[in-house]
């Protein structure tokens, strides 16, 4: 088994990868120290296309490809974490509409997230409900040709900038999970109020928020699915959202895996460059042994995404695993290799390590990933 | 063989923890977010005379052993691993080695100062190009007359800018390696030391980590500790028992992340995987302990106790970091939001991997002891 990528999608990561050098890593200590959206990020990728890759052509996008997107996640958060979220999380708030959204609503609710017109997110925890997502306690009550939403969610990547929030709430409380319905929330018409959450250990770039909705009305036109039919889809998106972060962790393990080559092939000790020692290539041999299996394990489940492989939630689910993991051993490591310098701001390296933490978090923590794995393993 | 502390060692042990769980603790927060230096909680502890804990009554401290300095460290830490570190530099590298190599003007004139916290210590080895090689070393003690002028530049070193001492290895003779390095007494005051860069760091923000830089600064031969070309020396010992201070700063973070986890699973509820977690966490910290007090234990005894200084700084500050991250992979989101000790936990136990001789510099040191011949 091989990836080959196709001649098209080459031709996107390389645009990317360009992009990022020149544009997004000038910026990503900056954004970092800030703890500002980079909203001049978010345009520079809406301009050249990158927010139209989760989508198909018929939905106003390039490519529709979990491994295309894969491939754009990893080369953004080599730079970036905080500027690969923007293509991530688009991605993940569109994924209820392409899984489970009617021709209609995929035609009308996509095309201005494609564009980068407006900016999608995904509501999902709560306060009370975090790996538990059936505990959930945001009601969505019918009133004639509207839902009306109340309740809280919490920890919402991009919460604060969407345009278009995708919200599962309980429409029949009494059916637990069976009683979750999904939404699509336009800004304009269903507003939501926002509070951001500061200082975070990592990703300071990516505004992360918690959400209140008080009497928020929403048509039922924009409901996704059958009633009842919302836990299903947030699961089946999280099957396809979970390789992304494992793209995510990918690049930032080699981000700060090149930085940290480069540095110890220069820096001199003992009259000698570092990495001519032993116990520093055996670091680096580790680290890349890593990377090269997560890298691996992230394509064959954008892969098994793509082609809608039976086995997709397991696997998804160990790319997720195993390459955020990793990112936070590499990481780590490359802090290490540059010394007191790992450990300041005026070096990227500590920055990755604080990014790489939260991929073993979020989209289910890693804990949860061994939970799924091993219901798969032993149905 | 006994493994309880002895009841003075408990005793002062149950003081330090009320200190720094009263006047300690209660600052952490604020100091790691705002990056300001933690002076209340320094002058809490140089009024309960934590910062003579090593110097002998007649000049002052408190005439106390390595174990006791190692579980000072560890319980500041267990509540600021920044306030920990401050004390934990001045005791150790900033003020051992006037009480291991000073002569009796030196120690009469220095001691009580540092003994009381009039003085903070610091101690400025590291230069740019001269990390884990730390022979290699460029700044310059030139003799004029009857004292010395030291030209160069030292990076990483902790309490700038707050310290009032610095204890400076610079190059007298003509020999580049070990044997041409000298020790010296700098005052923070004197004409030609200047505070450079500030560094702004993954954690310890409370603790101030920055460039010394000496620009013909005279000393009088007077403030030369230790022969010309015993630097090296004077050095590597004061970096032995260091590693003993880093030790119990790592069992501090360490601790209070296992308690941290301890409280938020009790009162989140918990699933077999969390709770294996937290058992290898609290065995780790446990195990790193017993090893950190067996490194004081033969230091305090003047036994040999290179390899196991070198081992416990390993050991506690590798434990340190697991515990730290899988602490925050209990709590989730949570930990990682603001507000949560647990993220702040992460980032400074990043640093004890890294200082005091990074934990390469340890495996050398381990081998080549397990290596020697005899």
């Amino acid at each position: 088994m091989d990836f080959e990528f196709s001649a098209e999608q080459v031709a996107i990561r390389d645009t990317i990868r360009e992009l990022v050098q020149d544009r997004v890593s000038p910026r990503a200590a900056e954004i970092d120290q800030t703890g500002e959206y980079p909203k001049d990020i978010e345009k520079l990728f809406a301009d050249n296309g990158i927010l139209g890759i989760p989508f198909p052509e018929e939905y106003g996008g390039i490519s529709g490809s979990s491994v295309t997107i894969c491939m754009g996640i990893e080369e953004i958060a080599k730079a970036c974490a905080s500027s690969s979220l923007i293509l991530a999380v688009q991605a993940l708030g569109s994924y209820p509409i392409l899984v489970a959204g009617s021709e209609e609503q995929k035609k009308r609710l996509c095309p201005p997230l494609a564009s980068g017109e407006k900016v999608a997110a995904y509501a999902l925890s709560e306060p009370d409900s975090g790996s538990d997502a059936a505990a959930m306690k945001t009601f969505a009550k019918k009133h004639g040709h509207e839902y009306v939403l109340n309740g809280t969610k919490q920890f919402i990547t991009h919460g604060s900038i969407a345009g278009t929030l995708v919200v599962f709430a309980q429409t029949d409380p009494g059916a637990d999970h069976r009683g979750i319905s999904a939404f699509v929330l336009e800004r304009e018409t269903s507003p939501w109020s926002v509070e951001k959450l500061e200082h975070k250990l990592g990703i300071r770039g990516s505004p992360t928020a918690q959400i209140v909705f008080q009497d928020v009305k929403v048509p039922a036109a924009n409901r996704l699915g059958e009633e009842g039919a919302g836990f299903k889809i947030a699961l089946a998106v999280l099957d396809r959202s979970r390789p992304g972060i494992g793209a995510q962790a990918l690049g930032i393990a080699e981000g700060a895996f090149d930085y940290a080559f480069n540095y110890v092939k220069e820096r001199k000790q003992f009259g000698q460059p570092i990495a001519s020692f032993q116990g520093i290539q055996f670091m680096l041999a580790d680290m890349a042994t890593q990377i090269e299996a997560a890298r691996h394990l992230v394509y064959r489940a954008a892969t098994k995404a793509d082609v809608k492989a039976p086995d997709l939630t397991k696997v998804a689910a160990m790319a997720k695993l195993f390459a955020s993991d990793m990112a936070m051993r590499v990481t780590t490591d490359c802090v290490q290799l540059l010394g007191g310098y790992g450990y300041i701001s005026d070096y990227p390296v500590e920055r990755m390590m604080r990014d790489a933490k939260i991929t073993q978090i979020y989209e289910g923590t890693n804990q949860i990933q061994r939970v799924v794995i091993a219901r798969a393993l032993l149905r | 063989m006994d493994l309880e502390l002895a009841p003075e060692h408990a005793s002062f042990r149950a003081g330090v923890h009320e200190l720094a769980q009263g006047a300690v603790q209660p600052l952490a927060a604020e100091v790691d977010r705002d990056h300001r230096f933690p002076q209340e909680a320094i002058d809490a502890a140089a009024q309960s005379g934590l910062l003579g804990v090593l110097i002998p009554r007649r000049y002052g401290g408190a005439g106390l052993d390595a174990l006791a300095f190692a579980i000072c460290v560890e319980e500041l830490a267990q509540a600021c691993a920044s306030t920990a570190v401050i004390v934990d530099v001045h005791t150790s590298v900033g003020t051992e080695p006037i009480l291991l190599f000073g002569d009796d003007d030196q120690k009469s004139r220095w001691l009580p100062r540092l003994a009381t916290g009039e003085l903070l210590g610091a101690f400025a080895l590291t230069e740019p190009a001269s990390g884990s090689d730390a022979a290699s070393l460029t700044t310059t003690a030139r003799r004029n007359g009857d004292g010395y002028v030291l030209n160069g530049t030292k990076v990483f070193i902790t309490n700038i800018g707050h310290a009032g001492l610095y204890v400076v290895f610079a190059r007298t003779g003509p020999d580049e390696k070990a044997a041409g390095v000298t020790a010296f007494l700098v005052p923070a005051d004197a004409r030609g030391v200047r505070v450079g860069q500030v560094f702004h760091k993954m954690g310890l923000h409370g603790s101030p980590t920055g460039e010394l830089i000496l620009e013909d600064v005279s000393v009088p031969a007077a403030n030369r500790l230790g022969a010309e070309g015993q630097g090296f020396t004077v050095a590597m010992r004061a970096l032995d028992s260091g590693r003993i201070g880093i030790s119990g700063q790592a069992l501090g973070i360490g601790q209070a992340a296992v308690d941290e986890t301890r409280a938020l699973m009790r009162d989140r509820g918990h699933d077999q995987g969390d709770d294996f977690t937290l058992a290898d966490m609290a065995t780790r910290v446990e195990s790193a302990r017993l090893l950190a007090y067996q490194a004081a234990w033969l230091c305090s005894r003047g036994l040999p106790f290179t390899r196991q200084a070198s081992m416990s700084k390993l050991h506690c500050t590798d434990t340190t970091m697991q515990v730290a991250l899988d602490a925050l992979q209990i709590a989730g989101t949570e930990g990682a939001a603001s507000g949560s000790p647990l993220e702040r936990h992460v980032r400074d136990a990043k640093a004890l991997q890294i200082y005091e001789g990074s934990n390469q510099v340890q495996r050398i040191v381990i081998a080549r002891d397990l290596l020697r011949a005899g």
